[in-house]
């Protein structure tokens, strides 16, 4: 759904507003390594812009701060009204490095609904635009969740009652899988 | 003066040609140390726990299930891909790929879940893994026994099937 409600309203290109609420600056510097010509992310309508109030897509960096909670809040109340937020780094994921200390609240989702998550410390430019790319629906995504289960214990299980005497040996009468 | 200067100006930016990358059309590879996504391998685990013992950011989680199962789960979300576990990890079951296009919709696509058959130890009711460390260790490579001085070898190189078993055997002594 969201797809092609991006696909429809997004249709020509994406203003963006970069807010970053207390990150390190390496997200940041991938971000404007994004717009330079090597990487052209004008080519996908892409443009910064300076105001929330001009933008469609907010490019959170850095995690919820207490100090910059109402800052965030405040710019992206600012932004008309279909709009979507990117988390950036894996401290607008997940609260970074200093995710338990006093002053960090943690991931940016706690402040401002997240509609995508590019993680990375920092991401490359290219990780960006890729997820830039899946926002658009030009890609698809490639993570999924991965689960593993052992089934069957791999070792077989002797019981000693199944162990009998036979003349001289002593002989394990069945192998056992559990 | 001005036209000759940007004539000039023009003529260097023609020169240079393209240099935008046609990225999401056309794949991408990470250069060659580049540390992506760390990988669990589930079949060479060992459920030792000194991944989520050593993770800075505390995103590997371990949590004995049962008294014979343990549970291991990678988050990722706040993972900063150092590559700790990766180096701690004695069974090279983590690895870290060039994977970098991690971008999701939901958060939970980038977790990894393990679960391992444990057996608890008789005294103090804890898990882990059988065949003892030890046992394995010794279990790794061919017996090689010197036979005719009636000494044993305890390691050696080869252990793989393709491997010669014999010519680049380094034989240490007890």
């Amino acid at each position: 759904m969201l797809k092609s409600l991006c696909q429809k309203m997004f249709g020509r290109s994406l203003w963006v507003y970069h807010a970053n609420s207390g990150g390190c600056n390496g997200c940041d510097i991938e971000v404007l390594n994004v717009l330079t010509p090597y990487y052209d992310a004008e080519r996908f309508g892409i443009k910064l812009v300076g105001s929330p109030r001009h933008a469609d897509v907010m490019l959170c960096q850095g995690p919820a701060m207490r100090s910059t909670a109402k800052a965030l809040q405040r710019a992206y109340d600012a932004m008309p009204a279909p709009k979507i937020v990117f988390a950036i780094g894996s401290c607008a994921c997940g609260g970074g490095i200093w995710f338990d200390s006093y002053s960090v609240l943690g991931p940016v989702e706690k402040l401002v609904p997240v509609n995508f998550y590019i993680p990375g410390c920092p991401p490359r430019p290219e990780a960006i635009i890729y997820g830039v790319a899946v926002a658009l629906g030009l890609v698809d995504k490639k993570t999924a969740p991965v689960q593993f289960k052992q089934i069957e214990l791999p070792i077989p299980r002797y019981h000693p009652e199944h162990l009998l005497g036979r003349e001289e040996l002593v002989v394990y009468e069945k192998v056992e899988k559990v | 003066m001005s036209v000759l200067s940007k004539l000039k100006e023009t003529l260097a930016c023609l020169k240079a040609g393209r240099v935008t990358l046609p990225y999401p059309a056309q794949p991408l590879h990470a250069p060659e140390r580049f540390r992506g996504r760390p990988i669990f391998d589930a079949t060479k685990c060992t459920g030792c726990g000194g991944c989520a013992n050593v993770c800075p950011a505390r995103e590997i989680l371990l949590f004995d299930k049962s008294q014979e199962i343990r549970v291991l789960e990678y988050l990722g979300r706040r993972c900063t891909y150092c590559g700790r576990c990766a180096d701690v990890c004695p069974e090279k079951a983590v690895t870290m790929s060039h994977e970098f296009e991690n971008a999701t919709n939901s958060i939970g696509d980038i977790n990894q879940r393990i679960e391992l058959f444990m057996s608890t130890c008789q005294r103090c009711g804890r898990c882990f893994k059988e065949p003892a460390a030890l046992d394995q260790l010794k279990m790794k490579g061919y017996r090689f026994d010197d036979v005719e001085q009636e000494r044993w070898v305890f390691r050696s190189e080869s252990y793989f099937e393709n491997e010669p078993v014999v010519d680049d055997i380094k034989i240490e002594w007890d």
